[in-house]
């Protein structure tokens, strides 16, 4: 602190903020930690390197990894299209890019389920055409893929809200085509967003539950994720187990969020020595 | 942040000249795409739900809602929320003021930690007050000395929702609150206003709608959470079962038309965010006009 402000307040504020997050949060997930150190180095490895464990992180892994991907691309075409396009219904579209923020993940869980069921309105035209949704991999990707929709819309949008026109055109003056113009100019200018958005949709696509216990049938190695299989092992009262996985997703959690901190910190540097 | 992006539409229609754009064609293919997108992925699925609770008719729609572990399981989550929103309400209210008004060392770190319950799988946070509250737990012994029951019970729903939605309204108005920078409350404590003064006359008026739009919020995220919730309830009909829960505990009887039933309350809550949502984007956009004549 350089010159102490004349605002009250800051100690109380602070030193209040502080504890609310120390005993709420910072403790209890120290304590995951604390209680995986009972397990000796030996018991600790093999609890994470067992084959089940260890397809149910490929699992989460990989059908988190496609889900933000998909939400990449089609994330940046609904942003494209709401910040520079005017069509009817617009900001009822806007507005609904948000449902998956504000909707319970069991209710998004049953709804998908239903839906892509064998007798429901997307499953029956996929089964004939020997694709299966609900309970398989594509199943966790659909859930996920919805779970992430809004990170992608939501980053990239302010984004191209803030883009001047000017190099837009000089792109053009200098001769190049709209395809190119989009491809080596607008679009490099739009990728710390759209890497944070990818991030954010990767992290929360890991850790989500309740959607993707409907959707997916559960089956080990097949369709199991890593909190999925942290909960059965609660159920069996094996807390040790189930901590030791709780602890190596942290880490993966931990190293993702200081990620997408890290890049909309910059992000957030580079717009204002923009303007 | 890991778990929300607030953003709020600035509400500006751009017109772009013709050799900054896209052709037509290109344009409507776009739009085509990500209507379709939008729609297959959210539009149908909060359909579904409506269709599927309908489906037995209107009867069997309202015998579920009205059903008594319905109501139960609202009754619980509605004490859950009234508990829980306004305590992260008045945290976030304290953090944006420390966050954004002073300059101290490790400001970006406590930025990123508030994050953390985001970046955390909800299956995690459940756990996490398993260790602490169960019977093999840190203070498990001493809670069932005391005859205090927390895991199994509704003091663990009310912990882990906590848990869960701690950064909502944090994270809403510390942006705003940032924005209308220092120098309105300087004013007023150089004209002689006290803490809370200042507090109440200066700042609260400039965030309102931000913190209403954040309060909602956490609203439908402590009515609707799961995973934790799901973790710590031990699913005891009527006692321990909040609306998702309930929703889970009939989908697997196969009692599928109520689960819907429920669920659509449960997305009614969604719309009803979404809505208020609009309503505060429509009001900044007016006060930001009014700044400017």
């Amino acid at each position: 602190m350089t010159k102490r402000s004349i605002i009250p307040g800051f100690r109380i504020t602070l030193g209040l903020s502080l504890f609310y997050l120390s005993i709420l949060v910072f403790i209890p997930l120290a304590i995951i930690f604390i209680k995986s150190f009972e397990l000796t180095a030996a018991e600790f490895w093999s609890t994470v390197t067992n084959p089940r464990v260890v397809a149910s992180y490929r699992v989460s892994l990989v059908t988190a990894f496609s889900a933000a991907l998909i939400n990449t691309v089609f994330g940046l075409i609904v942003a494209w299209v709401l910040v520079r396009y005017s069509f009817p219904g617009k900001k009822i579209l806007d507005a609904i890019v948000d449902i998956p923020f504000a909707l319970p993940t069991a209710v998004a869980g049953i709804a998908l389920t239903a839906l892509y069921a064998k007798n429901g309105w997307i499953g029956s035209w996929l089964e004939p055409l020997g694709i299966k949704v609900a309970y398989s991999p594509l199943g966790i990707i659909v859930a996920l893929t919805f779970i992430g929709i809004p990170f992608v819309v939501r980053t990239v949008q302010p984004v191209i809200e803030d883009m001047e026109n000017d190099i837009e055109e000089a792109a053009v003056m200098l001769g190049a085509y709209r395809f190119r113009t989009f491809f080596q100019v607008v679009l490099p200018t739009l990728y710390p967003a759209l890497l944070t958005g990818f991030t954010l949709a990767f992290a929360r696509g890991i850790g989500e539950y309740g959607s993707v216990v409907f959707i997916s049938g559960n089956m080990p190695l097949v369709t199991e994720i890593s909190p999925l299989l942290i909960m059965t092992k609660l159920e069996q009262y094996d807390y040790a187990g189930a901590t030791a996985i709780a602890a190596v997703m942290l880490i993966v959690s931990f190293i993702l969020l200081l990620l997408t901190n890290l890049l909309q910190w910059r992000m957030s540097r580079r717009m204002s020595a923009n303007s | 942040m890991a778990g929300a992006v607030s953003y709020h539409s600035s509400g500006r229609v751009q017109t772009r000249e013709k050799h900054i754009t896209e052709a037509p064609v290109v344009r409507w293919i776009l739009i085509g795409i990500a209507v379709l997108f939008i729609t297959v992925m959210i539009i149908l699925p909060l359909g579904v739900v409506m269709v599927e609770a309908l489906k037995k008719g209107t009867d069997v729609y309202f015998a579920a809602i009205s059903h008594s572990d319905a109501l139960a399981a609202l009754k619980l989550t509605i004490i859950t929320a009234l508990i829980v929103v306004p305590l992260n309400a008045i945290f976030g209210l304290l953090i944006a003021w420390a966050v954004s008004k002073f300059k101290f060392r490790g400001k970006q770190v406590l930025m990123t930690l508030i994050d953390l319950p985001f970046a955390v799988s909800p299956v995690i946070a459940g756990l996490v007050f398993v260790l602490i509250f169960g019977a093999q737990g840190f203070l498990g012994p001493w809670l069932s000395e005391h005859d205090i029951k927390v895991i199994f019970a509704v003091p663990g729903i009310i912990i882990a929702t906590l848990f869960i939605t701690v950064p909502f309204v944090a994270r809403e108005i510390i942006p705003l609150m940032q924005q209308q920078g220092i120098t309105e409350e300087e004013a007023a404590v150089s004209l002689g206003a006290k803490g809370f003064q200042v507090f109440w006359h200066v700042t609260l008026p400039n965030i309102k709608w931000g913190l209403i739009y954040g309060v909602i919020l956490c609203n439908a995220r402590a009515m609707g959470e799961f995973g934790a919730v799901s973790v710590v309830s031990g699913h005891i009909r009527g006692r321990t079962n909040t609306l998702p829960l309930h929703v889970e505990i009939l989908y697997n009887e196969y009692q599928f038309s109520a689960a819907f039933a429920i669920a659509s309350l449960l997305m009614l809550l969604a719309i009803f965010t979404l809505i208020v949502k609009s309503i505060v984007e429509w009001k900044e956009q007016r006060q930001v006009k009014l700044e400017q004549e």
